[in-house]
C-alpha cells in the first residue's frame, strides 16, 4: 500500500482524532484527508492534532510531493487532487455537492494515481459526498473501508456508500485502526 | 469502455493506460488544430473535466470526444469553456487586500506612473476590486491596468462590468474586511437585479486577450497580479509563466499570487524576496539570491 485517503464531514474532527490516536506509532503511510469545515481555517485543529497524536500534520500545498509519516489536510475552499507523479494539486472549481473541498475529487484522483495501492476511508458525515469516489477507489483495485453507520456520529455519509456498492470493510473506529495497521504492513 | 461508469466492473491496467494515451492525443489535437495548449495543465484536473463532458454527452471514449472536437468548431468552444475555470469573486481573500494596503501601497505611491498587469482576470471581479482599492488610495488616476485572460467570453463580461445584484451581499462583506474606506455600493448603480460598476473605475483598464502559455511579454509593469491561475499548471508550465512574469516586471517590481500558490518548488524562489509570506506577495530582487 502507498497511501490512505480519508473523507468526513459532520462529526469528523472527533472521528479523525480517534482514528489517528488508535493507529500504532509505526504506521507510516501518508494519510490524506478531506474534512468539510466550511470556509474556516483549519490551522488550530491541525496543531491540536499534531500535539495529540505526535504525528506530522499539515495542510497540503500545491506541487508538494506526498511523503510517508505525514498527515495532510485539504486547504479549506480548494479541491485537493493527486497527480500521477504523487504530488498535490489544487483547484477552485465550483463546489460539488455543496462542498469544496470535495471528498469525491480527492478519492477519484487518488484512485487514478495510486490504483490498487490505496486505502479509502469514509467516516461520519451528514451528506453523500465521497460515496461515488470510494466506489472509484474500489474499481481501481484499492481497499475501501466505511465507518459503521450504527456507531458513527452521523450516518448519512457512510450509509450512502453502503447503498451504492459493497465496501470491503464496514467497521467502527477502533477496529478500523487495527485493520489499517494490518493493511499498512 | 469508460469503465468509471457506475456498475461497471473493475478497471484493468490496460484500460487505464489506454485512457491516458487518449487524454494526451486529445490535448495534442486541440493544440494542433486550435493553438490552445493544455498539454502542461494539471492532468488530474483535466481528466475530471473531460470525464464530465463525456458523461454529459454520453460518449463512451475520449477518442469519440476528440473526433467531435476536431470536426465541430462550435463544440470546441463548449469544450474550451469546460477546461477553463472562471470561478472568482470581488475581494476574494479579504486579508490579502488588507495586507496589500499595508505593505504595498506606500511603495506604489513613490511612482509617478504605474503599470499593473492582472493576468487571468476572468470575469473582472478582481480587477474592479483592485481599481476600487487604488482609487481609495489616490493611485488610480496615475495607473494603467492591463487585465488579460485567454477566454474571450469572460473578457466580454469583464469589460461590461455588470454583475448579478445577489452577489453584492458577499462582496460588500469582503470589501469591509478588505479595509474598504467607504461602501461598496458607492461604486455601482443597480438596475433590474444587476449592478453596473462605475465607468470611472475602468477608464484606465485595458482588457485584452493574452495566453500565458503561448504569448510573450507585452509591456514592462511595476506590479503583476496572477491569482489562482498557476494552480492549474504543472511545474514545467509554472516555471515558464514565472519566467514571463520575471521578464515583464521592472526592477523591484511586485508579484502577487493566490494565497495557496507560491514560488516554492519553482525555479524562481531565489529571484524574489518575500514582502508577505502568508499572503504570497513577492518583490523582484535586483540580483537573484544564490
Ligand atoms: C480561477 S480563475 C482566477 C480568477 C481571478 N484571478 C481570481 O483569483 O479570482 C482562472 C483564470 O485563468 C484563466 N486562464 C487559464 N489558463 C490561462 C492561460 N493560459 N492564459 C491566460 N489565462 C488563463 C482562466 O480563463 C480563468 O479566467
Amino acid at each position: 500500500m502507498k497511501a490512505v485517503v480519508v473523507g468526513t464531514s459532520y462529526g469528523g474532527m472527533e472521528a479523525i482524532r480517534n482514528l489517528l490516536m488508535n493507529l500504532p506509532g509505526d504506521f507510516d503511510l501518508p494519510i490524506i484527508i478531506v474534512l468539510h469545515i466550511g470556509s474556516n481555517t483549519i490551522n488550530s485543529y491541525i496543531s491540536q492534532l499534531h500535539h495529540k497524536t505526535n504525528r506530522k500534520v499539515k495542510e497540503a500545498r500545491e506541487k508538494e510531493p506526498i511523503r510517508r509519516n505525514t498527515v495532510y489536510f485539504a486547504p479549506p475552499n480548494y479541491h485537493l487532487q493527486i497527480e500521477s507523479d504523487f504530488t498535490f494539486s489544487l483547484s477552485t472549481d465550483p463546489k460539488i455537492n455543496y462542498s469544496r473541498p470535495s471528498i469525491d475529487v480527492l478519492f477519484e484522483t487518488a484512485a487514478w494515481a495510486f490504483k490498487d495501492k490505496l486505502i479509502g476511508v469514509l467516516l461520519t458525515g451528514s451528506n453523500n459526498d465521497g460515496a461515488a469516489g470510494l466506489q472509484t477507489i474500489k474499481k481501481f483495485g484499492g481497499i475501501t473501508i466505511v465507518e459503521n453507520p450504527e456507531t458513527a456520529f452521523a450516518k448519512t455519509m457512510p450509509s450512502s456508500a453502503i447503498e451504492l456498492f459493497e465496501p470491503d470493510f464496514v467497521l467502527d473506529i477502533k477496529n478500523m485502526a487495527e485493520k489499517m495497521a494490518e493493511l499498512g504492513k | 469502455m469508460l469503465s468509471d461508469k457506475p456498475n461497471d466492473t473493475n478497471v484493468s491496467q490496460e484500460v487505464m493506460d489506454t485512457k491516458d494515451i487518449e487524454v494526451d492525443l486529445l490535448l495534442q489535437a486541440v493544440f494542433m488544430k486550435y493553438g490552445h495548449d493544455f498539454r502542461n495543465y494539471s492532468k488530474a484536473h483535466l481528466k475530471r473535466r473531460i470525464n464530465q463532458r463525456l458523461q454529459l454527452n454520453g460518449y463512451n471514449t475520449i477518442s469519440e470526444l476528440q473526433n467531435k472536437v476536431l470536426w465541430d468548431k462550435t463544440f470546441f468552444r463548449t469544450f474550451l469553456q469546460d477546461l477553463s475555470i472562471n470561478v472568482t469573486e470581488m475581494f476574494r481573500d479579504p486579508e490579502f487586500y488588507l495586507t496589500f494596503r499595508e505593505k504595498v501601497v506606500s511603495d506604489l505611491k513613490t511612482y509617478a506612473r504605474l503599470k499593473i498587469w492582472q493576468a487571468g482576470c476572468s470575469t473582472g471581479e478582481e480587477v474592479y476590486s483592485l481599481a476600487i482599492l487604488l482609487k481609495e488610495e489616490d493611485l488610480l488616476s496615475r495607473t494603467q491596468i492591463y487585465a488579460t485572460d485567454f477566454n474571450k467570453n469572460v473578457l466580454e463580461t469583464a469589460k461590461q462590468g455588470i454583475y448579478p445584484k445577489k452577489e453584492m451581499e458577499l462582496y460588500a462583506k469582503n470589501y469591509i474586511e478588505a479595509g474598504g474606506k467607504g461602501k461598496l455600493s458607492d461604486y455601482y448603480t443597480s438596475k433590474y437585479g444587476s449592478v453596473l460598476f462605475d465607468k470611472s473605475l475602468s477608464k484606465n483598464i485595458v482588457f485584452a486577450d493574452h495566453n500565458l502559455v503561448t504569448d510573450g511579454v507585452f509591456a514592462e509593469v511595476n506590479l503583476i497580479f496572477c491569482r489562482n491561475v498557476l494552480i492549474y499548471f504543472d511545474k514545467f508550465l509554472q516555471n515558464k509563466v514565472l519566467k514571463l512574469f520575471n521578464e515583464s516586471l521592472t526592477k523591484r517590481g511586485i508579484l502577487c499570487l493566490g494565497t495557496k500558490e507560491s514560488l516554492r518548488f519553482t525555479d524562481f524562489e531565489q529571484s524574489f524576496s518575500m514582502l508577505d509570506k502568508k499572503m504570497r506577495i513577492y518583490k523582484k530582487l535586483q540580483i537573484p539570491k544564490k
